[in-house]
């Protein structure tokens, strides 16, 4: 017994854990790195700097804060190993039918069901609640029908998009009560970018600290070994798809109440941008691995690089060419890290 | 090694330069591997002779497998040399390995679930036809031909999907020898299947070995040690301890050899109270799979399940368990009828069930130890308000890991990067956490040391004392015959007897199996 004891398992297993440096800092570094980036030819191409400047900051981390709420749902979704492309089409479907119920009474042009002057939480609820529906029709079909989420959500996407047309014959609606406006402009302009954050330090501590969160890796690792554990693997994976849905209709709360307008093509491609963000945020889309803040960060660089671009004045064209790439090297070089860390030394 | 008619070759013909015949087909000299936190292997060697089985042992976590995948060109050494027939080798890919000859059966199985038994065995070096596209029909008789020659009967065109573990071993173990290749490694391979395939397997290798063939043969089971194996090694720690022929020395050398002290008792069985039925199972069916199976178990006392591969053990468990509900039958726990549709339903009565495969319903292979202990207390237990208690649950996994002496540099590396029999240790863990009142064990000791086998047995009896009812199903005879209480013998689906401990002997058994 004494030798043993002596050569290991029980030594070494009470060693101080040595703690790998967490991934969120290497994509941290690509945000500053890119950022510095844009700051070199700034000074060089355009002559003046492009940190340096409130406003332009303002600007990046609003855009950022509508993909980023969303993106913070897809990423829970990935995490279970599943994927969600109806986002921005759910965006849109919320967008329209809560936009109705969010007009003020002095507005020329009244859409049904022509109730107006509600207070601004009536039409945050509607939207709320059509978003968390339509995640729940996803995670129905996924759970009951057993179809593959891809396919599911892709329904949803087009679906979706076909009832925010459908439900005012293609007019956008605008002319929103001054409350509900708030949701987009309150707090000196900073309201969208405090509910994303509000939301990304809360499901933040869900994920890591809750059984809910321990359950959503689970299944997203192993679904099998999950179900052996007690988990309930259709009901978690409904709950799942719900939040994402949740999400997507705050981001269309926060988005419609920003511009003061909501149409049928609003929120086009934004399912692919949260998706960007989670993957470049280091969220593994082979299910159980990554973390809300990687998606935050992931989202920032999205947002970076998109007024990076704008601000040397590159090509529209370019700009998507470029952010294509940028996202397949992210991935890249996430999975080569993983490999590394758990194969091939 | 080198005969009588070489040796004349190689003088008569010095004119000529020749290649220098080579006493060992595979030289592993001075191997060193470092991961973040261990160092698997230190200053570690290994000499195998052509025609010859060389068994490799040691405890859990001591470097087997890594020593393996760096020799079939898995990982590279930090240090050291790989000598193949003679000759210094830079393996930088398992390609690499595979066309220097050199093949390899890995602990965990690694075939392509969705594609047919043909398809995995030949994939990439799938025979084609004047188009270039693949011949099936060449490559079904290929198949055909191999399985002739190791006498397997399996269907070519099969799904591997659909083969029980057992099977899938053995495509594994086709596929291998199909390489036609020099070194032939063998990680743990009869750890998943039954003593009639583990013969039939034997066969195999001494027909391999009469070919000249160099084996090395991982296996944490004596009895293989001295049926097949000609020479042997023993690492502990990363460490090379010693090499030899395994006709010169005994069980008990050999245990001192890996753990540096002696095993007093194998199968620590103790006579414990046995209290009331706490499970009782009447005419339990899944249709199609296992029928009117009944039995009950007592407080204290532990039920083995014998029979052979695909008996129907492991579905019993699993419906047992609300994996795959019953279609008709009466569970009844405490007296009390219980109805068990799901994995939660059965947890929630108290049951625990470590399941047959560790991959594939076991581990969260991404997630790290920690995570992987607790996931099946989370539910009620060290639950508040809908927050795990991180702290506390830090405590007992940290406990009960120290207590399977798991070997791992902290709480936090992924289970991924723990060897197999390691693994093993945190699932038991697991269930041992919920604190059950009936602990259901498929192959509980799989892929695990000799040393820490006594300690699982010893925790196994210790739970029985508790008044635990524990169900084990295990293909290791010994192990049923030693543990059990009672042993139930099941037969293509039907519970074919039931036997008690003093009437239960290997041959009573087989007969049972096998009708
Ligand atoms: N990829 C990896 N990353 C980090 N550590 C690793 C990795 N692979 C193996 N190890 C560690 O190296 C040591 C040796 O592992 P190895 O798998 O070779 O053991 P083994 O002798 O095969 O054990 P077993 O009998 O349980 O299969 C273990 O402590 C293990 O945790
Ligand atoms: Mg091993």
């Amino acid at each position: 017994m004494t030798t043993r004891t002596a050569t290991a398992p029980n030594a070494t297993l009470a060693a101080p854990s040595k703690k790998r440096l967490p991934q969120e800092i290497s994509i941290l570094l690509v945000l500053f790195g890119i950022a510095a980036f844009f700051e070199v030819l700034g000074w060089f191409l355009v002559g003046q700097s492009f940190l340096g400047n409130m406003s332009r900051l303002q600007i990046i981390i609003l855009q950022v804060s509508v993909i980023g709420i969303i993106a913070v749902g897809v990423t829970q979704v990935i995490i279970t190993g599943g994927i969600d492309l109806s986002s921005g089409s759910v965006v849109a479907m919320s967008g329209m039918v809560a936009a109705t119920f969010a007009q003020d009474a002095n507005w020329p042009k009244i859409i049904h069901p022509a109730l107006v002057d509600l207070p601004w939480f009536i039409p945050l609820a509607v939207g709320l609640a059509v978003g968390a529906a339509a995640g729940f029709v996803n995670g129905w079909l996924i759970t009951k029908t057993k179809i593959p989420p891809f396919i599911a959500t892709l329904g949803m996407m087009v679906s979706a998009r076909g009832v925010a047309r459908w439900y005012t014959d293609g007019s956008p609606v605008s002319g929103f009560t001054e409350s509900f406006a708030m949701l987009g402009n309150g707090m000196g302009r900073w309201a969208p970018v405090v509910i994303f954050l509000v939301v990304a330090v809360v499901f933040h501590v869900v994920m890591r600290y809750t059984r809910f969160g321990k359950f959503t890796y689970a299944i997203g690792a192993n679904p099998q070994a999950a179900r052996v554990s007690g988990i309930n693997i259709e009901t978690h994976l409904i709950k799942v798809y719900m939040i994402a849905g949740l999400l997507a209709g705050l981001a269309a709360m926060v988005a419609i109440a920003r511009i003061k307008t909501a149409q049928a093509g609003m929120g086009l491609m934004y399912e692919l941008d949260a998706i960007a963000a989670a993957v470049i945020g280091g969220v593994s889309l082979s299910g159980g691995r990554g973390r809300i803040t990687g998606t935050v960060i992931g989202a920032l660089i999205l947002g970076v690089m998109l007024s990076g671009f704008t601000f040397l004045r590159v090509d529209a064209y370019y700009q998507d060419i470029i952010k294509g790439a940028i996202i397949v090297v992210a991935v890249v070089v996430d999975m080569h890290r993983q490999n590394k860390r758990s194969k091939k030394t | 090694m080198v005969n009588a008619s070489q040796v004349e070759a190689v003088s008569s013909s010095s004119a000529i330069p020749q290649v220098k015949p080579y006493e060992y087909v595979l030289e592993v000299v001075n191997a060193r591997k470092e991961f973040p936190g261990v160092v698997a292997l230190d200053n570690v060697s290994l000499k195998v002779r052509p025609g010859t089985v060389h068994a490799l042992m040691g405890e859990n976590g001591a470097g087997k497998s890594t020593l393996m995948k760096i020799i079939a060109g898995i990982y590279h050494p930090d240090a050291g040399e790989i000598r193949l027939r003679g000759e210094a080798v830079h393996l930088a890919t398992p390609l690499a390995a595979q066309e220097a000859g050199i093949a390899m059966i890995h602990q965990e199985l690694l075939l392509m679930n969705s594609m047919t038994v043909a398809e995995n065995i030949w994939i990439r070096r799938e025979p084609r036809n004047a188009f270039g596209l693949v011949n099936h029909a060449q490559m079904h008789q290929m198949t055909t031909e191999l399985f002739d020659r190791l006498n397997i009967t399996l269907d070519p065109d099969a799904e591997v999907s659909e083969l029980s573990v057992a099977n899938r071993q053995m495509v594994e173990i086709a596929k291998a020898v199909s390489f036609n290749s020099d070194v032939l490694i063998m990680d743990e391979p009869t750890s998943a299947i039954t003593e009639k395939e583990v013969a039939h397997l034997f066969e195999i290798i001494r027909g391999l070995r009469e070919r000249g063939i160099g084996i090395v043969y991982i296996t944490h089971k004596m009895n293989e040690l001295f049926e097949i194996a000609d020479e042997f090694s023993v690492f502990r720690d990363g460490h090379y301890i010693a090499t030899h022929l395994s006709s010169e020395v005994t069980r008990d050398d050999i245990i001192q050899m890996m753990v540096g002290r002696e095993i007093t008792q194998m199968f620590p069985k103790e006579e414990v109270e046995i209290g009331d039925v706490v499970l009782s199972v009447k005419n339990l069916t899944l249709e199609g799979v296992f029928h009117d199976v009944s039995f009950d178990v007592r407080a204290g006392e532990i039920l083995g399940f014998a029979g052979l591969v695909g008996s129907g053990r492991s579905n019993v468990a699993e419906t047992l368990f609300g994996v795959t509900p019953a279609t008709s039958g009466t569970i009844e726990i405490n007296g009390k009828k219980a109805s068990i549709q799901t994995s939660h339903d059965a947890i929630k009565l108290g049951m625990a069930f470590l399941t047959e495969d560790r991959k594939e319903t076991g581990c969260f292979l991404p997630l790290d130890i920690q995570e992987n202990a607790q996931m099946a207390v989370i539910h009620d237990d060290f639950v508040k308000y809908g927050f795990v208690q991180e702290a506390k649950l830090e405590k007992v996994c940290l406990e009960i890991s120290q207590k399977l002496r798991v070997k791992t540099p902290n709480m936090h590396e992924c289970i991924e990067n723990l060897s197999g029999g390691n693994q093993q240790k945190v699932l038991i863990g697991r269930w041992l956490l919920t604190n059950p009142k009936i602990l259901i064990l498929d192959e509980p000791t799989r892929g695990i040391d000799v040393g820490a086998k006594a300690e699982i047995h010893s925790l196994i009896t210790q739970l029985a004392h508790n008044g635990v009812a524990v169900i084990m199903i295990s293909s290791e005879m010994p192990e049923v015959l030693g543990m059990s209480d009672r042993v139930l013998v099941m037969h293509e689906g039907h519970c074919t007897g039931i036997l008690d401990r003093a009437d239960a002997d290997q041959v009573k058994v087989m007969d049972l199996a096998a009708q």
